[in-house]
């Protein structure tokens, strides 16, 4: 017993100093799987409060392009308004009642991004108290920002699209082809898109949108441009670089996309499997 | 220069300069100089070796809390925490044993050295534990090198700033 104790008080520093590790350890192979690092979060009461002051801050110096790009969207939303207007003119009546589309849109500001480490995570400023839930899509004006993954009484935390354990169903817009979005953890303004079949008709420019398979996003958000392409051999699937719509190092206002809809697809999708 | 308020208000300041100012920079898209690991640097040298470890550990867990990176700048503190020892009787010789060491009375030489070794060792477990993958491992050294070299620049120059030496 002695010959323990001493041994455990001649060598405390490096217990400690194991104990420790492991700890921290721990915390980062959990924030290496996807949904799992909830213990250490920016989304707490002090780092939140801190990133919304530096926020306050910091956004008077982007207000003039936050306002340009607001003013570029408020005119594309404007211009598809007119359209809609003109088809559906005189001889309807719209029942508002039954007008109704499964998806409900809140907004948010994004007070801390990050973008150069290999599994990036954003907070914004709206949390359950604003009925953020986790698993809600996010955009921007421009495009696909990310996907809620918790949320707290006044933040909620983004897993980035610029995250590697991060998939998206996305597909091509002139053709129903699809296939997976998954940052390859390089350039912030590019990202790769695998599992397109090898028929698929495929030409640099081509611009790629949301598929709509998942229950997160509604089809037809932007993504990006084809920037390059090539096609392993092996696989028979092609190999995509995208160029993003969005720059993720300069977000300011983005929007949080609720698909109401959401329980009663899952609810079927598991009767069915039950079936089986 | 013992006094605890010292350390405890470089602490605050170090982890708000950090978070708000630095972890922004983003210079060439990836590169960021982490200046808080000052606060392990200049930790008093006759200080326990357990309470170094200790606050080493806090302040990498409120970076990790701030940065959402899981428990990465920990690992890495801790690291630099437990061969602080060994890294300044190699830099500082003698002086180190005989618990004398002021650092503002250290020849200039032998502080530049102390401090890139620290950067460095830290630079390369924090990058190993974010990226987690031994077939990066060519990024790893990349990102540490270039890293690296712009945090102990930086941290060099706010040393010279802030030194207390009277001439």
């Amino acid at each position: 017993m002695q010959q323990i104790l001493s041994f455990l008080l001649r060598n405390q520093n490096t217990l400690l100093f194991l104990i420790l590790f492991s700890i921290g350890f721990g915390f980062t192979v959990e924030s290496h799987s996807y949904h799992k690092s909830k213990w250490i979060s920016s989304t707490n009461f002090l780092s939140g409060s801190i990133f919304g002051v530096g926020n306050s801050v910091g956004s008077y110096f982007d207000l003039k392009e936050t306002n340009d790009v607001l003013v570029e969207e408020n005119l594309r939303l404007r211009d598809e308004l007119e359209r809609y207007r003109n088809t559906t003119s005189q001889n309807t009546t719209i029942d508002s009642t039954s007008f109704t589309s499964p998806y409900r849109f809140y907004d948010a500001k994004v007070i801390s991004n990050n973008y150069s480490k290999k599994n990036n995570y954003l907070l914004i400023n709206r949390g359950s108290k604003d009925s953020i839930k986790p698993d809600m899509g996010v955009i921007s004006s421009k495009g696909l920002i990310g996907i809620v993954e918790e949320s707290t009484t006044n933040y909620s935390r983004i897993i980035s699209i610029l995250n590697s354990n991060l998939e998206i169903n996305v597909g091509l817009k002139k053709s129903n082809h699809f296939g997976t979005l998954n940052w390859n953890g390089e350039s912030p303004y590019f990202i790769q898109l695998t599992d397109v079949g090898r028929l698929a008709p495929i030409k640099v420019g081509d611009t790629i949108i949301t598929s709509g398979n998942s229950n997160i996003f509604p089809k037809g958000i932007l993504v990006g441009t084809i920037k390059t392409f090539n096609i392993d051999q092996s696989k028979s699937y092609y190999t995509i670089d995208i160029e993003l719509f969005n720059d993720m190092t300069n977000l300011g206002p983005v929007y949080i996309i609720e698909n109401m809809a959401k329980d009663d697809i899952e609810s079927l999708i598991d009767t069915d499997n039950t079936n089986e | 220069m013992n006094n605890p308020i010292i350390h405890i208000a470089r602490f605050i300041v170090l982890v708000l300069i950090q978070v708000l100012v630095l972890n922004n920079v983003n210079l060439f898209g990836y590169l960021n100089p982490y200046i808080y690991i000052l606060f392990i640097i200049l930790l008093p040298a006759t200080l326990n070796q357990n309470r170094i470890l200790i606050f080493s550990f806090l302040i990498g867990l409120t970076m990790d809390m701030f940065g959402d990176s899981g428990g990465v700048h920990a690992c890495a503190c801790l690291v630099i925490a437990y061969l602080r020892p060994l890294v300044l009787r190699f830099s500082f010789g003698i002086s180190y044993d005989y618990q004398t060491l002021r650092f503002n009375n250290i020849p200039f030489g032998a502080r530049l050295n102390y401090i890139v070794i620290m950067v460095f060792l830290h630079h390369f477990v924090m990058f190993a534990l974010e990226i987690f993958n031994i077939s990066d491992i060519l990024t790893i050294l990349k990102k540490t090198l270039f890293n690296g070299l712009f945090s102990a620049l930086i941290i060099v120059c706010i040393t010279i700033l802030f030194s207390r030496k009277r001439i």
